[in-house]
């Protein structure tokens, strides 16, 4: 993964609520068993329709959503996350995420940005005065910036300590196999296996 | 000070614990299908890394395949080369897998607790949100992303904050014909699809104790539609006697010694929870979603709401959206809401008492005319119990399709699809815009409502039906 720090690129309003991950990918675009390639699904059920805000001209080239409450509730899907990334999105501005969602992105690199409704507010007017205006978005010190609007934004440490430094999770849980050895020694005996199989 | 089920739990799968990280946590059993694992397995193949414990590991295909024809190869290639590949991947790795045909294949959430290899005190995990299902056995259970399943597939372990801890108490009784989905359906109606961010919930209270398993897993099941980490309920007689014959439980001293553990996992008098949030069982009727996400329902006997009863100005929106979308108008009776599909299935209601339950509605009366029926039963043991009571000859004598076992309609990924605009009564979890078929509809529904809408032909409960008529001979 490479590292994140600071972010800036133009942006688009999603006005809606509860955007769940059956909207930003639904299950017959998860079919594909290689990790690129999603964002032929991408908000699929919309992309249909020319007055969604990704089919406006000025919003070409988008790299951040600011979306609504409740963004990626729902499936588990990763996919949600990489459709995101594979259309050109790197942050992604909501004031409540669904958890998973939430996870995923900051395994894949996309950042959520966890801002108050009051700041979504903000950051829709402003795109929408002026869908050119750059967006700001810098990990360091957990700001977002376009125009006149400038706020913190929330993400949880070790995330951020994480995407700050490109770090891979699978690599630094390995550093600690040791402990996990230690524990499984402890683990009782009537814990079920799934091997040798019994019916 | 006392300990909460989920805590204690948690304490007994922490690895390793510093401060400012997530906790290190142990995963008892890991969950795999098709749809989420394939980038995972090819990051370890990249990585030259090797799952770490086959045995605690355990696939099947669910999500992806078709329910009729499941003897031939699939049809649809792009569908056929995932299942391949996790069947090869299954073989690379030295997985145990269920495939198409095996009695044990199926709906992962309905797999694990029918194999026993979901047992109190666990921590169990997979690639697909409704994993909280096996937390009716007082287990912690939640989906994770694929990134998260190829980092338990290559150390058994997670990182993972602690959640805040919340108790949702049901007093008293359920009426007659009020049943578990009923229960979860009102309570999210009542808290919201964000209300449980950040909490592990447990289920309690005197309605809860009285459920069966099957029952708790439809509770847990939806707890991830309101945005809880995980929904537990703790072990007792039920659950233990639930376990006491499946293939993987304890057996002999082991039992003994699991069992008393079991018992020692109820949480403690004098704990506490961040939240707590009571509901009275009397006052729950059969429910129904209206909306577009589980939150959006109301009772079978009320009306379509109008955008103008909610206060807040997003909740008027997204039910505009939502009636838009649905084809309603507000204050149309939901009794009067014609349905063209009613789906029985799915981890949330796919298991042989769901199945009973609508067969029992069912029995001696006739799907309506211009109403379809599929009956996709949770997993090919469930089909075969089913077929050994006679419930497949009760769904097909009313017209419904019966078919094999997968996640089917739920999700609308295999060939079970609603068409634009078609109208369902699903007895899954999600009636999110185009879940089970762009531009699809549905309503969120029990087994009973399910099984008498397809009666009437429009959204029912048992008791809306006229008695089977019985043959003046018999």
């Amino acid at each position: 993964m490479d590292a994140f720090t600071q972010h800036i690129g133009t942006a688009a309003p999603l006005r809606r609520s509860n955007v769940d991950t059956d909207q930003i990918i639904p299950a017959v675009y998860l079919k594909r068993v290689t990790r690129t390639g999603f964002e032929d699904g991408l908000f699929a059920a919309w992309r249909n329709d020319p007055s969604f805000v990704l089919n406006q001209p000025e919003y070409d080239g988008v790299s951040v959503l600011v979306a609504g409450p409740d963004f990626g509730t729902g499936s588990s899907r990763e996919h949600a996350v990489w459709a995101l990334l594979d259309y050109g999105f790197r942050v992604v501005v909501s004031s409540r995420f669904g958890d998973i969602f939430r996870g995923n992105s900051g395994k894949a690199g996309l950042l959520a940005a966890l801002v108050t409704q009051d700041v979504v507010e903000q950051l829709w007017t402003a795109i929408e005065a002026d869908p050119g205006t750059k967006v700001t978005v810098d990990l360091e010190n957990k700001t977002i910036s376009a125009g006149d609007v400038s706020a913190p934004f929330e993400i949880d440490d070790y995330t951020r300590y994480r995407l700050l430094n490109g770090l891979d999770d699978v690599g630094i849980t390995l550093s600690h196999a040791d402990d996990i050895a230690a524990y499984e020694a402890t683990r009782p005996s009537f814990k079920p296996a799934t091997l040798p199989a019994k019916a | 000070m006392g300990r909460t089920l989920s805590e204690k739990v948690w304490d007994a799968h922490v690895v390793r614990h510093a401060d400012g990280e997530p906790d290190l946590l142990y995963i008892d059993l890991h969950l795999v299908h098709e749809v989420t694992s394939p980038q995972a397995f090819d990051g370890l193949r990249l990585a030259n890394r090797p799952v770490r414990r086959p045995d605690l590991t355990i696939a099947t295909e669910d999500h992806n395949v078709p329910t009729f024809d499941v003897d031939k190869p699939i049809a649809d290639p792009v569908s056929r080369t995932q299942v391949d590949t996790l069947r090869k991947n299954a073989e690379e790795f030295g997985i145990r897998i269920h495939t198409l045909g095996d009695p044990d294949q199926g709906v992962v959430h309905v797999i694990g607790p029918q194999l026993g290899l979901t047992q109190p005190g666990m921590t169990v995990v997979c690639g697909d949100s409704h994993t909280s299902t096996h937390g009716a056995f007082g287990a912690i259970a939640f989906g994770i992303g694929t990134s998260e399943v190829e980092h338990v597939l290559a150390t058994q372990t997670l990182m993972q904050a602690r959640p805040k801890t919340m108790a949702v108490t049901v007093d008293g009784v359920l009426p007659d014909g009020v049943s578990a989905k009923d229960l979860v359906l009102a309570l999210i109606a009542q808290v919201g699809t964000g209300g449980g961010q950040g909490y592990i919930v447990e289920y309690r209270g005197e309605a809860i104790r009285a459920l069966s398993m099957e029952a708790r897993m439809t509770i847990c099941n939806m707890s991830i539609e309101w945005g809880a980490k995980a929904g537990m309920i703790a072990p007792d007689e039920t659950t233990f006697a639930y376990l006491k014959d499946k293939p993987h439980a304890p057996q002999g001293v082991d039992w003994e010694a699991a069992v008393e553990y079991w018992k020692s996992l109820a949480t403690d008098a004098d704990a506490t929870f961040d939240r707590e949030v009571v509901l009275r069982a009397e006052d729950i009727a059969p429910f129904v979603t209206w909306g577009t996400n589980p939150g959006q329902g109301v009772p079978l006997s009320a009306v379509v709401p109008s955008p103008d009863d909610f206060d807040n100005e997003n909740d008027k929106v997204a039910a505009e959206r939502a009636l838009e979308y649905m084809g309603l108008t507000a204050g149309t009776p939901l009794r009067e809401i014609h349905v063209d599909t009613v789906f029985l299935g799915s981890c949330t209601n796919g298991r042989i008492d769901d199945l009973r339950a609508a067969a029992g509605v069912l029995a001696g009366r006739k799907v309506a005319e211009g109403t379809r029926m599929l009956v996709v039963p949770g997993s090919g043991r469930v089909r075969l119990q089913a077929e050994s009571e006679g419930l497949d000859a009760i769904f097909k004598d009313a017209g419904a399709e019966w078919r094999g076992a997968g996640c089917s309609m739920c999700l609308g990924m295999n060939p079970d699809q609603l068409a634009p605009g078609e109208r369902s009564a699903s007895t899954s979890n999600r009636n999110f815009e185009g879940r089970q078929g762009k531009g699809g509809r549905t309503h969120l529904v029990s087994p009973l409502v399910a099984a008498a809408t397809a009666v009437t032909g429009t959204l029912a409960a048992p008791a809306d039906l006229p008695p089977v008529a019985v043959p003046a001979n018999a």
